[in-house]
Order: C-alpha cells, then sequence, then structure tokens
C-alpha cells in the first residue's frame, strides 16, 4: 500500500502542478471580476511558445533554454489575455463568449503556426528538467519520499508563486483593492481605484500563469505540443470553484484532481486498482466539481460582481 | 438589420485577417481562397459535402442560439453532440430491422441521448442556481471518457480499438439516391432533418406560448415567477431541447457524414455552434445562414491545402477570429455609427457649399 | 470667502435628456444647504459633478475660490469633498475598516496597517457619535449602522464638505432623527454640509438654506426658514399641490383576505415575519407602514405564492390558499403590484404588449392551443395605454425599456387592474415616480377601493400611508405592532409604532 503511495505521489504532484498555477491564474482574473474560462486556449499558447523557442535555444543553451522557454510562454499569454481583457474590459463583451473565442483562437492559430514550421501540427523538445533527489531533505522519513524525491524544480517555482500570491492577495493593499473590484467595483471606484487597470492586470496574471501552466507542462512530463491541453484549463476552472476562490482552497483542489487523474491513468497497472472501472476513475474530478457545485451552491464565495462589464458611474 | 451588419463586417474581419495570416506565412491569398471557394462549390459532389459539413452546425447553432434566447448558455453542445451520435450509432448496429423502422429510431435515440445528457445541467441550474457554464463543460469531459470507454466496450469491429463498426445501411441517415443525385457526396438525410428543425425552432419560439415562456423566463426570471410561470421547469425544458437538438448533431454527423464514431476526439462543431449562434444572432434562420458559411470553410480546406499548401487550420483560425469580432461587436457598431455619421456631415458640408 | 463651493452654470446632457440645464449652486461654510428636487430633476448628477464621477459639458466649479476641475473621485477627495451615496458603496465582506482604508491604506512596508487605522476609526466614531464597530464585516451590521460606516470614510478622509444622497430613505424614524442631530454635531464642528432629499420636512427640520432643481433648470435658491412647506412644494413642481389625497368615507365590507398566523423565513432562515394576523376587507385600504426590511418583503411574497410560509394561513375569499402555486392566486383574483417595476414588474426587452398579458397569455382569448394570438394582445394593450395614460414612443410594440419610470409603472397598475382583482397588493407603487404620476396612481387605487375592492398598499413612505389608508397595521421587526384607524392617528404614533413600542390591535 505504502509503495503504491509513494510511486504515486510525485506523478500526482506533477500533474497538479501545472493545474495549480493554471488555477491560481483564474483566481486572480476572477478576484479582479472578470471570469476566464479561456484558461485552456492560454495553456496551449503557452506550450506552443515555449517548446518552440526551447527547440530553437536547445542546441546552442541545453539548460538556459528551458528557463527561457518558461519565460517566453509567459510572455506570450500576457500578451494573448489582452484580446480577452481588451473584450471583457474596454467593450464589455460577454466574458464567456470572448473566453471562447480565446479558446479556439489559441488552438487553431498554434497548430497553423506549428504546421508552417514543422510540417507536422506537432513540436518535440529533445529534453526537459529532469526529476531529482533534493539533497538532504530528501532522506527525511515519510515527507522526503513523498515530496523531496523525483522533485522538479518547476515545482518549488509553482510553489513560491502559491505562497507569494496568498500574501499579495490578502497583505498587501493591491489585493485589498483588486478584492475589491471583484466584489463591488462601484465601491472600488468611488474609493478612488482604477477598476479598469485593476481587471486588466488581473487578466494580465491569469494569461501569465495559465502559459506557465502549459509550459511547465511542456518541460516537465509531456515534451511535445500537439494543439491542445487536453481539458486541463477547464479542470482548472474547476478548481478554481472546488477551491472557493482561495490560494490554499485551490491547492486542496488540484491536490485532489491530480490524485484522481493519476489514478485514473495507472489504475490498469496496478492489481489492487483494477476492479474499479477506468471510466468511473477518469470522470472522478468533473462528477466531484458537479457535487462539489451543488453542495457549495448556497455559500458560494465567488466574487459577487465577477463576470459582468463594469459600468462606470452606474448607480 | 444592424444584426446582420454586425455579423456580415465580423465576418470580413475574418477573412481579412486570414488573408493577412496567409501572407504573413508565405502564402497567397486570393489563390487561398479561391481554391477554398472551389474546394467546396466546384462540383455537384464538392456542394454536396459543403451542405453536408454544415449540417452538425446548423444543429448545434440551433442548439446554442435556443438556450441563449431562453436565458442560458449551452456550452456542452460538445458533450451532447457526442453522447447523442453514440447512442444513435448504438442503435443503428444493435437493432436489426427495415430501414423505414430503424432510421426514426436511430434519430430518436440521439435526440433523446442530447436532451438527457443536457437536463442535468438543467436541473442543476433550476434546483441549485449551478451555472450552466460550468456543469455544461463537466459533462462534456464526462462525455468524452463514457464514450472513450463504451465504444471500444461495446461497439467495435474486429480490427480497430479507436472507433465503432460501421454502421450498415439499414442504419445510418444515408440515402443510396441523395448521395448519387450529389455526385457521391456523402449528404445525408440530415440536411432536410436540419432545414425542418429551423422551422420548427422559429415557429416555436416567436409563435408559440411555449416559447412566450421560455423566452420570458430566459429575460428576466424573476419577472416570470411573479407572473406565475414555473421558471424552473421551464428552464429544464429549455436545456432538453437544446440537449436534444445538438444530440442531432451527433445523428448527422456519425450517422451520416460518417458512418462510424471515433473515441479521443470531442468534436469542434460544439463549440463552433457557439460561433454559428452568435453570427446569425440567435435566430434560427441566421444561424443556417452562418452554418452554411463555416461549413464551406470547412470543406473547401482540404482542397485549398492540397493546392496551396496553405494548413487547414486556416479555417479554424478564420472561424475563431469571426467569433471574437462578433463578440466584440460594439467595436463594430461603433464603427458603424462612426462612418454613418461622417457621411452625413459630408452631405451637410456640401448642401452648404452648394448653397453658398 | 464666503463660498466654499460654488457651481457656476453647470451643463450636463447624457443621450437623449439634459440632466443639468445652467445650474447654479453656493455652499457657505458651515452651512446645511438642501438640494431638492423630484425624482430625475438632476439632483444626483450635479453632485456627481461635484464628487467627480462625471464632467460638466460647460460651466465652472470653484473650490474655496479657486477654479478647479475635478477629474475622479480621489482629486475631489484631496479637495476635502466626500460623498454619503443613496446605494451604499460597501464591499459586503470587509469589514468596516477596511472599506474606510479602501483606496488610501496605510503602509506598514508592503503591508496595509489594520490596527492603527482601526484605533482612529473608534475615535472619529466616538467623536460624533456614531458608534461604529470597525472589526465588523459590513454583511453582518444593520443598513443605519452601514450609513454611518459612509459617514466615516468622508470624515476618516478629513472631509470639509459633505454630500448626503436621499440619506433617510432607508431609515427607521428614529435613525432618521439620530441622523439629524449627528448633522448638527458635524455643522458644529465646521463642515459644510449639501443634503439632497425630495423631503420637505426633513428641510425644515435642518436646512438653513434650499436650492430647487426642476427637470434639470434651476428654479432658485431660499431661505428655508422663510419658506414654507407648500411654497418649496409648489417651486419643485411647478404648480400647486395637493400634498392631501381626495377620499369620501366608506363602510368596508366582509373580510376577503384572513390571514392568520403567519410566520415566513426570510433569506437567512430566521423568521422574517412571525405570527402575523390581519383581516383586509371589501372596499377598503389597509396600508402596511413600518421601515424597510422589517417583514413586508416576507409578507407580500407568502401572500402572493412567491415564499412558502413556515405555519399559518391564508384565507381569500373562502378557499384556503396557503399552498397554492403564484398561478393558482392570480386565478383566483389576487393582482400585484411589485416593489421592483424592473426586476419583477415588467420583462425590459419585451415589448409593451407582451408584458401586459404576462400572466394572462396562456388563456383565451390571447391565445389558443398553444398559439399566440397576436391580434388579441395588441388590443389587450392598446385598452390600457389609453385607459391609463401610458405614453410609449411607439405604441404598443415599444420595448419596455424604453419607456419612462413612471409610464412603466403605469403600465403595470394598468395591466394588474385590467384583472379586475378581489385584491390588489400594492408595494411601493409611487416609488421614484414624479408628482404627477403620483397624484395618478393614488386616484388610481382609492377608486379601485370606492369600487368595493380590497386594497393592500405596502410603503415605505408614510405621508402615502397616511394619505391613502382607511386602517393602518404597523409592522416592526416582523411583527405586528398594532393596527389603527387611519383618520385617528398620524405620524408620531405611527413613528413610535415602527419602532416596537406599540398599543395591543385594537381591531382584526
Amino acid at each position: 500500500m505504502w509503495q503504491l503511495v509513494s510511486g504515486i505521489f510525485p506523478y500526482a504532484i506533477l500533474y497538479t502542478v501545472p493545474l495549480l498555477i493554471t488555477a491560481l491564474g483564474g483566481l486572480f482574473s476572477e478576484r479582479s471580476g472578470v471570469v476566464n474560462i479561456g484558461l485552456e486556449g492560454l495553456m496551449v499558447i503557452g506550450m506552443f511558445t515555449s517548446a518552440f523557442v526551447i527547440l530553437q535555444l536547445q542546441p546552442v543553451l541545453p539548460y538556459m533554454a528551458l528557463w527561457i522557454g518558461l519565460a517566453a510562454g509567459m510572455a506570450a499569454g500576457m500578451l494573448f489575455s489582452l484580446l480577452h481583457a481588451f473584450a471583457s474590459i474596454n467593450l464589455s463583451a460577454n466574458q464567456i463568449i470572448s473566453g471562447t473565442a480565446i479558446n479556439m483562437v489559441a488552438g487553431a492559430l498554434t497548430v497553423f503556426l506549428a504546421r508552417n514550421m514543422t510540417g507536422s501540427g506537432n513540436i518535440r523538445i529533445q529534453r526537459g528538467f529532469t526529476p531529482k533527489d533534493v539533497p538532504g531533505l530528501s532522506d527525511i522519513p515519510v515527507i522526503g519520499d513523498l515530496f523531496f524525491t523525483n522533485a522538479y524544480v518547476t515545482t518549488l517555482v509553482i510553489l513560491i508563486i502559491l505562497f507569494l500570491s496568498s500574501f499579495v492577495l490578502y497583505k498587501t493593499p493591491f489585493g485589498l483593492r483588486l478584492r475589491a473590484c471583484g466584489e463591488n467595483p462601484q465601491a472600488a471606484e468611488a474609493a478612488g481605484i482604477n477598476v479598469r487597470r485593476m481587471r486588466y492586470i488581473g487578466v494580465l496574471i491569469s494569461g501569465a500563469f495559465a502559459a506557465l501552466g502549459g509550459a511547465v507542462i511542456i518541460v516537465t512530463y509531456s515534451g511535445e505540443f500537439n494543439g491542445t491541453a487536453a481539458g486541463l484549463g477547464f479542470l482548472a476552472l474547476a478548481a478554481l470553484i472546488f477551491g472557493q476562490w482561495r490560494p490554499f482552497g485551490v491547492l486542496g483542489a488540484t491536490l485532489f484532481f491530480g490524485f484522481a487523474s493519476t489514478v485514473a491513468n495507472v489504475s490498469q497497472v496496478i492489481p489492487e486498482l483494477k476492479v474499479i472501472p477506468p471510466v468511473v476513475l477518469q470522470t472522478f474530478p468533473y462528477v466531484v466539481t458537479l457535487i462539489a457545485l451543488i453542495l457549495f451552491s448556497k455559500s458560494s464565495q465567488a466574487p459577487r460582481a465577477a463576470g459582468e462589464p463594469f459600468d462606470s458611474g452606474k448607480r | 438589420m444592424k444584426n446582420a451588419i454586425v455579423s456580415l463586417l465580423a465576418v470580413l474581419f475574418g477573412l481579412l485577417a486570414g488573408a493577412l495570416l496567409m501572407a504573413v506565412t508565405g502564402h497567397n491569398p486570393l489563390a487561398g481562397y479561391r481554391f477554398l471557394l472551389e474546394g467546396g462549390l466546384k462540383s455537384i459532389e464538392r456542394f454536396g459535402n459543403t451542405l453536408a459539413t454544415a449540417t452538425p452546425l446548423i444543429f448545434t447553432g440551433l442548439s446554442v442560439a435556443f438556450a441563449f434566447r431562453t436565458g442560458l448558455f449551452n456550452i456542452g453542445a460538445s458533450g451532447q453532440m457526442l453522447i447523442g451520435g453514440f447512442c444513435a450509432t448504438f442503435v443503428g448496429l444493435t437493432l436489426d430491422l427495415p430501414k423505414p423502422l430503424l432510421v426514426p429510431l436511430v434519430i430518436a435515440a440521439g435526440f433523446a441521448a442530447g436532451a438527457l445528457w443536457a437536463f442535468l445541467p438543467g436541473l442543476l441550474k433550476a434546483r441549485f442556481n449551478v451555472h450552466e457554464v460550468v456543469s455544461t463543460i463537466m459533462l462534456n469531459w464526462t462525455a468524452y471518457w463514457v464514450v472513450y470507454n463504451a465504444v471500444p466496450a461495446y461497439l467495435k469491429g474486429p480490427y480497430l480499438e479507436t472507433e465503432s463498426r460501421p454502421l450498415p445501411p439499414n442504419g445510418n441517415i444515408r440515402m443510396t439516391w441523395l448521395s448519387e443525385l450529389f455526385g457521391g457526396s456523402y449528404i445525408n438525410l440530415g440536411i432536410f432533418l436540419a432545414v425542418l428543425a429551423v422551422i420548427a425552432v422559429a415557429f416555436i419560439i416567436d409563435r408559440t406560448t411555449l416559447g412566450y415562456e421560455l423566452k420570458a423566463v430566459g429575460f428576466n426570471r424573476h419577472a416570470a415567477e411573479y407572473a406565475g410561470m414555473t421558471v424552473g421547469r421551464n428552464i429544464v425544458l429549455s436545456m432538453l431541447i437544446a440537449g436534444g437538438l445538438a444530440g442531432l448533431a451527433g445523428v448527422a454527423q456519425y450517422t451520416g457524414n460518417a458512418v462510424n464514431i471515433q473515441i479521443g476526439h470531442l468534436p469542434n462543431q460544439g463549440f463552433d455552434g457557439i460561433a454559428v449562434a452568435l453570427l446569425g444572432a440567435n435566430n434560427p434562420y441566421g444561424v443556417m445562414l452562418a452554418a452554411i458559411f463555416f461549413g464551406l470553410l470547412y470543406a473547401g480546406r482540404g482542397y485549398m491545402n492540397a493546392m496551396e499548401g496553405i494548413p487547414p487550420e486556416i479555417s479554424d483560425t478564420i472561424i475563431a477570429i469571426i467569433i471574437y469580432f462578433a463578440a466584440t461587436s460594439i467595436l463594430i457598431e461603433r464603427l458603424v455609427r462612426r462612418l454613418a455619421r461622417r457621411r452625413r456631415e459630408r452631405r451637410d458640408a456640401e448642401a452648404e457649399s452648394g448653397r453658398a | 470667502m464666503e463660498y466654499i463651493v460654488e457651481m457656476l452654470g453647470i451643463r450636463k446632457a447624457f443621450p437623449g435628456i439634459v440632466a443639468n440645464d445652467d445650474v447654479t449652486l453656493r455652499l457657505r461654510r458651515g452651512e446645511i444647504h438642501a438640494l431638492l428636487g423630484e425624482n430625475g430633476a438632476g439632483k444626483s448628477t450635479l453632485m456627481g459633478i461635484l464628487f467627480g464621477i462625471y464632467q460638466p459639458d460647460a460651466g465652472v466649479i470653484k473650490i474655496r475660490g479657486k477654479e478647479t476641475k475635478i477629474a475622479n473621485p480621489n482629486v475631489a477627495n484631496a479637495l476635502g469633498i466626500g460623498m454619503v451615496h443613496q446605494h451604499f458603496k460597501l464591499v459586503h465582506n470587509f469589514t468596516v475598516t477596511e472599506n474606510i482604508i479602501l483606496g488610501s491604506e496605510p503602509r506598514r512596508g508592503l503591508l496595509y496597517d489594520t490596527k492603527s487605522a482601526s484605533r482612529r476609526i473608534a475615535e472619529l466614531s466616538r467623536q460624533y457619535g456614531l458608534n461604529v464597530d470597525p472589526d465588523a464585516k459590513i454583511e453582518d451590521i444593520s443598513v443605519g449602522m452601514q450609513q454611518r460606516v459612509e459617514i466615516l470614510k468622508m470624515l476618516y478622509r478629513e472631509a470639509e464638505v459633505l454630500i448626503f444622497d436621499e440619506p433617510t430613505a432607508v431609515l427607521t424614524p428614529q435613525e432618521i432623527r439620530d441622523l439629524m442631530d449627528i448633522m448638527k454635531n458635524l455643522k458644529a464642528e465646521g463642515k459644510s454640509i449639501i443634503l439632497i432629499t425630495h423631503k420637505l420636512k426633513e428641510i425644515k427640520a435642518v436646512a438653513d438654506r434650499c436650492t430647487v432643481i426642476r427637470r434639470g433648470k434651476l428654479i432658485g435658491t431660499v431661505d428655508v426658514a422663510a419658506t414654507s412647506e407648500a411654497e418649496m412644494a409648489k417651486m419643485m413642481v411647478g404648480r400647486d399641490v395637493s400634498l392631501t389625497v381626495e377620499k369620501s368615507k366608506r363602510e368596508a365590507g366582509d373580510p376577503v383576505l384572513r390571514i392568520e398566523s403567519l410566520t415566513v423565513l426570510n433569506n437567512k432562515k430566521v423568521p422574517g415575519l412571525k405570527s402575523f394576523s390581519l383581516d383586509v376587507r371589501r372596499g377598503e385600504i389597509v396600508g402596511i407602514a413600518g421601515v424597510e426590511g422589517n417583514g413586508q418583503t416576507e409578507l407580500v411574497e407568502a401572500l402572493t405564492g412567491l415564499r412558502k410560509p413556515e405555519s399559518g394561513t391564508i384565507w381569500f375569499n373562502g378557499l384556503d390558499i396557503t399552498r397554492y402555486s403564484v398561478r393558482q392566486r392570480i386565478e383566483c383574483g389576487i393582482a400585484h403590484i411589485p416593489e421592483d417595476r424592473q426586476k419583477r414588474g415588467l420583462v425590459l426587452d419585451y415589448s409593451l404588449e407582451d408584458n401586459m398579458v404576462l400572466e394572462m397569455y396562456y388563456r383565451q382569448p390571447y391565445s389558443r392551443r398553444g398559439l399566440l394570438n397576436r391580434r388579441e394582445i395588441r388590443r389587450h394593450a392598446e385598452r390600457i395605454i389609453g385607459d391609463f395614460d401610458v405614453r410609449a414612443g411607439e405604441g404598443a410594440v415599444t420595448k419596455a425599456r424604453a419607456l419612462s419610470g413612471g409610464n412603466q409603472q403605469k403600465a403595470i397598475i394598468g395591466r394588474e387592474m385590467e384583472l379586475d382583482p378581489l385584491l390588489l397588493i400594492a408595494v411601493q407603487p409611487t416609488r421614484g415616480l414624479d408628482v404627477g404620476s403620483i397624484e395618478y396612481i393614488h386616484r388610481r387605487l382609492v377608486e379601485q377601493r370606492d369600487k368595493g375592492k380590497a386594497v393592500l398598499l405596502v410603503s415605505l413612505e408614510l405621508d402615502e400611508i397616511l394619505a391613502l389608508s382607511d386602517r393602518i397595521a404597523v409592522l416592526s421587526h416582523g411583527e405586528l405592532v398594532g393596527i389603527v384607524n387611519a383618520g385617528e392617528t398620524d405620524e408620531n404614533e405611527i413613528g413610535l409604532m415602527m419602532a416596537g413600542i406599540g398599543k395591543e390591535a385594537e381591531s382584526r
């Protein structure tokens, strides 16, 4: 049993991390008041950009290429999310439709460009980050086996971002103002806050984080861009709701989903789990989110003004 | 009228953006578009294929548009289509009846399955106010995995794990006379069903008490409740109809355009349906026109790729850009208003100078 | 420098309407200056300009004698101008302190410092007698306290000019008196106040001078002590206004509605209405008086079928309708003019004619076998437009959204009265309307009663209740405090009852 858990654990973490950072991006966007269901498309943008950049640079800078690729992915995500920001904030477009458009454009455009560049729609990189044992910490019993063996450096980066996010959101003036924009933008405006600028920042962060999520997939377990994020962007959205729009709630939700998906993937090779029909494990995260939606429906902590275009000066 | 102008302009901008993209990646846009049109219209067979390609889009467009008119956002058309297509295929492969009996059953199965798949989001919205965008997205992926497992388990053929057996002639909705009429194309009964659906939806929405209720609930559920309408029942009914329409898209696609169903793919037509509904301004006839246009874009891209080397994803990209423009229609409206004002000012100035 | 604020020749237009047309207002240092006008006259727009929410199309603003442009609320704050809005600008799940410091948070390194802010807020609260708990969450405190938080916001930013936008709409008579005292305190401490209102009594109680606006134009500025209420009303409306309603004495018939020990839970799952009992008889108007949030909403929703009661019975015309659906009650003869005409009363995106059959579309002659009969629907709408003087740009096909508030309300009232109901429940029927529409609606309600129908009037405007009702039932904290005959009582007595100090119910 223990072998099972400690064997699965690193894979679960691996799967969780991109989900976590993407969901955090969605958190910042929705907390500022803009619903962003284009997370899926933004992940794809991150995957494409990072794969492309790494492919080009890897012959020259084998290790740094990875980090540059991650940064490039984030930058591309931010740029692309400007489309959503402009539509939702300046033009008061329907945020769901705008987000869907982002998903569609990202999916189509990246494959189009990839095909133009490489002939097929896929981009494969030579080498990603290698998992290592963290010196010293991996010797700690229990925790060492679980967290610090076969760990990726990107996991650490994402965890740092998580802690920073929570700090910024709840302890800094910026975070207070951002949250006000998502709950009652008229109140924020009356307090002299530039709601539009705040929401732009929220959406740009979501673009950067979601793209980073896609890029992390490329440099850790996937290694190949193939035009889709397999629904992870939507799963991140579910995690955001499941985690009730709080950073550590989202951590819990994504860990939960990460485990569920990993168990689903390995269930056929593990005798104890083989009895569960695979479809149950595969649909588990989605079904569980539906149940959570019902349970949380009365007491939802969703930012009140999320999804509504901001009407300056409205009474 | 204004809606039509906005839609046309969105299409124009999308096509222009597509041309730009083609040019930037080293292709000739004019040649590209010419081959695209030829690919969809050059022969009667190609024309038939264009109509057939448009058919699922008409259904998903109707599905999204209908839901939208009644205040609901059906992002789940993909999943409903997949489940509808699966159940239709299942019936077609399992029952052995003469075609005039089997085909109606196949169609009914597709509709019912799609409707049922939308029932849950409708119920959740009515009872718990769970936002249908999230619940339908969850069900999309649930449908994906259900079909992923169910096809190999129940419907597979002797060779492939990833797709079902082909439907026998009495179980699919193709008609030999129809295919021959269109020179061998894969056009099928679906197009007729689609046109019927367009007329039926238009009738329901505009002329019946059911349409009146559904729209009222969609526009303002509080007022509907105050006036004595049962909001919950109407939301569920709306989703059932929308889901059924998307299920018919599955019937058209998997028992008509193709004669089997493949796993591992969440049909694009579900999301394209959103674009079609938007472009068609949520009006059934507009949806039909928009769907045919998109059908053309999709049907012709293979030819364009063969002749000019332009990656077929250009069509997807153009469609996505069109929907972005349609979503940000305010920009277009402002443009139209500014052009109208400038024309008026110029006319006034000319009148002034004429007088002087 | 006699004037601290001068707004000279202000003009502001929105698409289709000129909200302010060459308006001038001067505020003296240390005075309480009322801004009087009907709903829609342009008062809030003018103050929005002063507070930096809007920019004037023409005109000059001088603060302390110096010409200034107020580009946004931050600039207004910096100039010492603060505003208590009619709809509070508070974040529901932040604390009082967080709401007050939002936008100008005291820093400690990267963090914002709530402790020192809390202390200062408690100090200010004490100084001005505001009684506010800095650490309470907004969603947990009363409406009156929320308003005082808005006042504290201004004081925290050291505002010298305080604008109050219709502050008394949400307060009990006692809280209104407290607010008047607070305003006098502020004046004593050297603050200058602009009070936006349409309530003449309050102007008489606290204001020094009053500027009157009508339909965007300045009518004049008067000295309050030297001007009577009737004169101010005339300036506000443009003609002589009868401040009372014509009503003849009538004998009421037998009860058509009997409410027995009705208890209804509110959204927080707590009883919002407790063991309420009341009769409404044919040919009478019963008024429900009380401050907002004291059970009226729960009562109306239980009566109309929008909310299930916890316990108790409702008898209508001899039938037990407690478990009846909304539609069944409408079919029994209960009509409802809702509190919020845009939320409940109309489907704004429907045409006027489609709205007029909102409750009856499924019946003949408006439809048959599921198909709508457009001609009958049109005829019905045109009848209402004619009988109830509804002004709609394109007649029956005008989108409801395009009608003015007054016309929307008249259409709703027309629709409900056309149902020829036994019982008409009217909630806040004249909210936000101009005096002409108010007079008209009052007349029709009395007409309904004179025809022998029953009317249940729920209103937050005590004057309206006193003018129209035959009997008045007072709600406080969800309980019936007492029932009195309108002719035998006055505002003070009702005010006391609204605060919970009651007399035993006289007649049931």
